[in-house]
């Protein structure tokens, strides 16, 4: 077999089936241990609710964890080879673009699982990840090529590397935010029984869940705030303009926006936990417009970034 | 603090409208508003005079981030103050109940109060403390450069701003396609658009001159992205005043740069060569007319005016196809080089409007004068190829149509103010990363003998930051004062 741009293209479009599949398994993995843990948590609650509730079976998040690293490590081959096939960085449209900001996510939730107790995250994560790969290949997928003379450009390399890190990293600080609000109102109510109480009484305590989503944003914010930098950069020695209000630069300017009236809400008494976790989800939504709204519906000058 | 947050997020909300309705001044689509106050004529005139198509510039957002700039410098400028005190005073007193505090940890040991300290303040040191030893106790405190990058973070927005502002004052942005062979000197009268700012010197524009030499483009001619252009590339020769004439190449991302003054290739477009002879069979127009591209395969719209002509002056309306083709429904462009180039015309006669002084589009007809050239009822139209003449009936003129020349499309820009903008971001970046990377927080640690000559040690740190301070600190000083490795059996002794 002679290894050429056709045999890489092939080879990644299998390997990013071959992802799917392996964090559907993933997917399925967590989801029993989800229901191991509530059904723990529902034996823990009639004392009080345990910190970090035990499983009854830690199995089935161990297979989860495995095959979430497969599927990442099939994800990664993916990606590295369409890059080999398009002859330049692997995220010079949507499709790639969706392909390594999933890569992203699955690595920050790994990175993250490796430090702290967060596998409840697992069965969002993947299911994210599942979804943004799902539209990638269905909606979004476009063969392997050369870029457009305008996007040629190291500035490429930087700015949308800097972004799709940023948008990683949000991604597990919004399933950790938006746990946190799911478990923040179970503790205040002790609705530790109906259905969803049971859920979320077996999420690891809001205090963890604050620790990694604080975290995880403090960490992305000044990635994100280097990737509109970058971008304004690059558009200076594209367009002869650092800013221009394009859409796609005032959706960056609303997510960054967001993000900081979270960190601020963060250092506010009244505001802290709750208030502020709404808008560290406003920004996290902003981000995710600017992705898909802003490119398929609004037509601006970042609109060759086709589809 | 409330404040801030409030008004950052009324001002996320306001950037919002500015995407989703066309603005003025924004690049893209210089002619977005017209065609959306067309579209919708009556909800228009409200959105207008609410500054809706003009978000960025209103003074509903201008007061938003003006508010903000406000309430931050009153917060940043008593912060400095206050950061100011606490650089150049010690370490503040331990409080009396350590236990209350992060990662406190308390054990008894043999060694003497005195050694104790010695060795705690000796390894703080090390660690890059700030430091103060007294007689029974030792607090330090770190991380001070957290406050320094907050402090820079939110003054650089203030040098953004100036940066910004130097810009919009004095720069201009203006846009001009220059056909192959043509010359663009940096006048005024020279620019197809031009947007000056309050205080732009239009009458000391960067003096000198280009020639568009030629226009390359490549595109991929085979594979799934048939058609996908590879290359863009002006060659220019240009001349600065009083200079000897160089030759450029401009392409995406490579400007042509000009003491500041920059030239960015940002279009192109075919430009079909025409000889027009009138009624006498005088050649009364030749040379290239710019074509306007509709699409990626570069199927391009556009007018022929003939002023000149006599007796009746003539104009032509019509489509360039690059490479023609005939499909199901009708002609069209197959591939965006040319390949195959036809022009697709229809005439006119009549009076073009010129007289009226009223300046005029030149990729439009106004036909409130004109009349259309009929055969036996039919509009007359034809298909040109490269070589081939259009005969208008009743000998009212021809058209030959030539070949095609390409035009660029440059934008100008020229902006003072960006240096100052890009050292604002480096510190804004930098100031942001240190603030949130670093921990500021202060670390006790108190001795009082026992009546057997040993010691009581309690340690204890603070964080003044949301997050904890890095529990291997306190270890590492326990560690250094051979104290024990957990918490847990310490704590007990602590109580007593």
């Amino acid at each position: 077999m002679i290894l050429d741009e056709q045999t890489f293209a092939q080879l990644s479009n299998g390997l990013v089936y071959s992802a799917i599949a392996v964090y559907a398994l993933a997917m399925l993995a967590y989801a029993a241990e989800t229901a191991g843990r509530m059904a723990g948590a529902r034996v823990a609650v009639t004392g009080t609710v345990v910190a970090d509730s035990p499983s009854r079976s830690r199995l089935p998040g161990a297979f989860g964890t495995s095959l979430t690293v497969l599927a990442f490590l099939l994800n990664l081959g993916g990606v590295v080879t369409r890059g080999l096939a398009a002859g330049r960085v692997p995220w010079g449209n949507m499709y790639e673009f969706v392909l390594v900001c999933a890569l992203a996510a699955g690595a920050a939730y790994l990175a993250f699982l490796s430090r702290r107790p967060v596998r409840a995250f697992g069965v969002w994560i993947v299911a994210i990840v599942l979804l943004a790969l799902g539209l990638a290949v269905t909606v979004l997928y476009t063969p392997a090529g050369a870029l457009v003379p305008v996007l040629d450009s190291y500035w490429l390399v930087i700015h949308v590397a800097a972004a799709i890190t940023g948008g990683g990293v949000f991604t597990v600080g919004a399933v950790a935010t938006g746990l946190f609000l799911v478990r923040h109102r179970q503790e205040r109510r002790g609705t530790a029984q109906a259905p969803r109480g049971r859920y979320a009484a077996s999420l690891p305590t809001t205090r963890t869940l604050e620790q990694v989503a604080h975290t995880a944003h403090i960490f992305a914010f000044p990635i994100w705030t280097f990737a509109v930098i970058a971008g304004a950069i690059w558009a200076e020695n594209s367009w002869g303009r650092y800013w221009g209000w394009d859409p796609k630069e005032t959706w960056a300017f609303i997510t960054w926006v967001f993000y900081a009236a979270h960190l601020h809400a963060q250092a506010t008494a009244g505001w802290r936990g709750v208030r502020a976790s709404w808008f560290a989800l406003a920004g996290y939504a902003a981000f995710l417009f600017n992705f898909f709204g802003v490119n398929l519906w609004i037509t601006g000058l970042h609109s060759y970034a086709g589809v | 603090m409330r404040t801030a947050v409030i008004l950052l997020a009324l001002l996320a909300l306001a950037a919002i409208p500015g995407s989703l309705f066309p603005q003025r001044n924004v690049a893209s689509d210089p002619a977005a508003v017209i065609q959306y106050t067309h579209e919708h004529p009556r909800l228009a005139p409200w959105l207008d005079r609410l500054g809706m198509f003009d978000v960025y510039a209103s003074p509903w957002f201008a007061a938003i981030y003006v508010l903000l700039l406000v309430s931050m410098t009153g917060c940043v400028l008593p912060r400095s103050r206050r950061l100011w005190q606490s650089v150049r005073s010690a370490p503040p007193p331990a409080p009396r109940n350590l236990a209350r505090l992060e990662g406190h940890r308390a054990w008894e040991t043999t060694r003497e109060p005195a050694e104790i300290i010695a060795t705690a303040a000796g390894h703080l040191r090390r660690r890059r403390f700030r430091m103060v030893a007294t007689a029974d106790e030792v607090r330090a405190e770190r991380g001070y450069l957290r406050e320094v990058g907050n402090l820079a973070f939110h003054l650089s927005l203030l040098v953004l701003l100036v940066g910004i502002a130097a810009g919009k004052l004095i720069g201009f942005e203006g846009r001009v396609a220059v056909t192959e062979g043509a010359s663009f000197a940096n006048d005024l009268s020279q620019y197809d658009a031009f947007s000056p700012s309050a205080w732009t010197d239009v009458d000391d524009l960067e003096p000198f001159s280009f020639r568009l030499e030629e226009f390359d483009v490549s595109y991929q001619t085979s594979g799934p992205n048939l058609g996908q252009p590879t290359e863009f590339a002006a060659r220019l020769a240009y001349r600065v005043e009083g200079g000897e004439e160089q030759t450029v190449t401009v392409e995406p991302n490579h400007p042509l740069d000009i003491n500041e003054t920059k030239f960015f290739l940002t279009g192109n477009g075919y430009a079909p060569v025409v000889t027009v002879r009138d009624g006498r069979g005088k050649a009364v127009f030749t040379g290239p007319v710019q074509f306007l591209p509709l699409d990626t395969s570069y199927a391009s719209d556009g007018v022929i005016k003939v002023p000149d002509a006599q007796p009746t002056q003539l104009a032509f309306e019509g489509l360039l196809l690059p490479t023609a083709d005939v499909g199901p429904q009708g002609p069209y462009s197959m591939f965006p080089d040319t390949l195959n180039p036809q022009l697709f015309l229809t005439a006119y006669t009549g009076d073009l409007g010129f007289a009226d002084g009223v300046p005029q589009s030149v990729f439009t007809l106004d036909k409130d004068e004109l009349t259309q050239v009929r055969r036996n009822g039919q509009p007359f139209s034809q298909a040109l190829s490269v070589g081939e003449t259009m005969r208008l009936p009743g000998g009212q003129g021809t058209l030959t149509f030539d070949g095609v020349s390409r035009f660029a499309n440059f934008q100008i820009a020229y902006d003072p103010g960006k240096e100052i903008t890009l050292v604002a971001a480096v510190v804004l970046l930098v100031g942001l990363t240190t603030s949130l990377a670093l921990r500021r927080r202060r670390l006790w640690l108190r001795v009082r003998p026992t009546e057997d000559g040993g010691s009581l040690v309690e340690v204890a740190g603070y964080s003044l930051t949301r997050r904890e301070p890095p529990p291997e600190e306190i270890a590492d000083l326990v560690a250094a004062l051979h104290g024990p490795h957990h918490s847990a059996t310490a704590s007990k002794d602590a109580s007593a």
